[in-house]
């Protein structure tokens, strides 16, 4: 069973590469770019296709290491 | 005084914090971070460096080592525990420091002295300095930005446990906070490093005021 995690800088957190990014597609010509945040996209394959267990242990791995929270929010989704 | 010095793998200021401790007047031990075991120590050491590439965060994997929950367990006993740079980060991560650092606000990496405001003598890292003294540490980071929320920062300054702020934010860092304490006053983590300022020939010795105070103060 595939999952992928996505994690985010939570809202407020100072997210310089994104603003640097915004910078460099306005500098490519791409205009109407209010804003830009960069995040991470982790995905897991798992050995087995119990989804509700699944669900449990990827909130656990995003909690205990994937995500930081003091500074991160995550969202896990399964693919079919 | 028995410090131990961990290194994880990445970690590349161990030596040099080792060197400088020993000048200092201390035993040194070197640690492994597969270690689960560790022995008696006055002082436990999370040095500066690269560990595990900075992959996935800044000191979130050495975080997450085999050794640091023995750390984590002394650290509550009251052993000091000194985080520097990178060591810092992995004090944050393990939750032994509030707050967490990011990546730089002006993006580069930053190699340079900057000049610190000792912000507080109340614990046995600072003891050795003025209230107030202004002192020269290098700092050598891309991710040194401290972030914290507004009410923490106010609680952190209330328990007078914000230990060092740059005299000019170089990061981007709240309040310009440089280092702070943990709740205990065991623990600290600053992202300067006192073991590049600890000898006259490196350009500086306010760091070395730091390493005797510790020799001083735990024997």
């Amino acid at each position: 069973m595939k999952a992928r995690v996505e994690v985010r800088l939570k809202e407020g957190v100072l997210d310089p590469q994104g603003a640097a990014i915004g910078r460099a597609l306005a500098q490519l010509g791409f205009q109407g770019v209010a804003a830009v945040r960069q995040g991470k996209l982790i995905e897991l394959e798992l050995d087995h296709s119990d989804r509700a267990r699944a669900a449990a242990e990827i909130r656990a791995m995003c909690e205990q290491l994937l995500a930081n929270p003091v500074i991160e929010a995550y969202t896990i989704a399964f693919e079919d | 005084m028995r410090a131990g010095v961990i290194t994880f793998p990445g970690s590349n200021c161990d030596r040099d914090i080792a060197v400088a401790l020993a000048a200092a007047g201390a035993r040194v031990e070197r640690l492994w971070h597969a270690e689960t075991e560790l022995p008696r120590l006055d002082l436990i050491v999370l040095p500066g460096g690269f560990t595990y590439g900075d992959y996935l965060r800044c000191g979130a994997i050495a975080a997450r080592a085999p050794v640091m929950a023995e750390v984590i367990r002394r650290a509550a006993a009251g052993v000091p525990v000194l985080g520097i740079c990178n060591g810092f980060q992995i004090l944050a991560e393990a939750g032994l420091l509030p707050g967490a650092l990011i990546s730089n606000a002006g993006l580069k990496f930053i190699c340079r002295p900057v000049e610190l405001e000792v912000a507080t003598t109340g614990s046995i890292f600072t003891a050795g300095y003025a209230p107030g003294q202004i002192v020269s540490l290098p700092i050598a980071h891309h991710d040194g930005c401290y972030v914290l929320a507004p009410d923490e920062l106010e609680r952190l300054a209330d328990e007078d446990r914000i230990a060092f702020r740059y005299l000019a934010n170089p990061n981007g860092s709240v309040g310009r906070v440089a280092g702070v304490l943990g709740p205990g006053r065991n623990v600290l983590g600053l992202m300067p490093h006192p073991e590049r300022a600890a000898d006259p020939r490196t350009g500086g010795t306010d760091g070395a005021i730091m390493l005797r105070s510790l020799v001083e103060a735990l024997g």
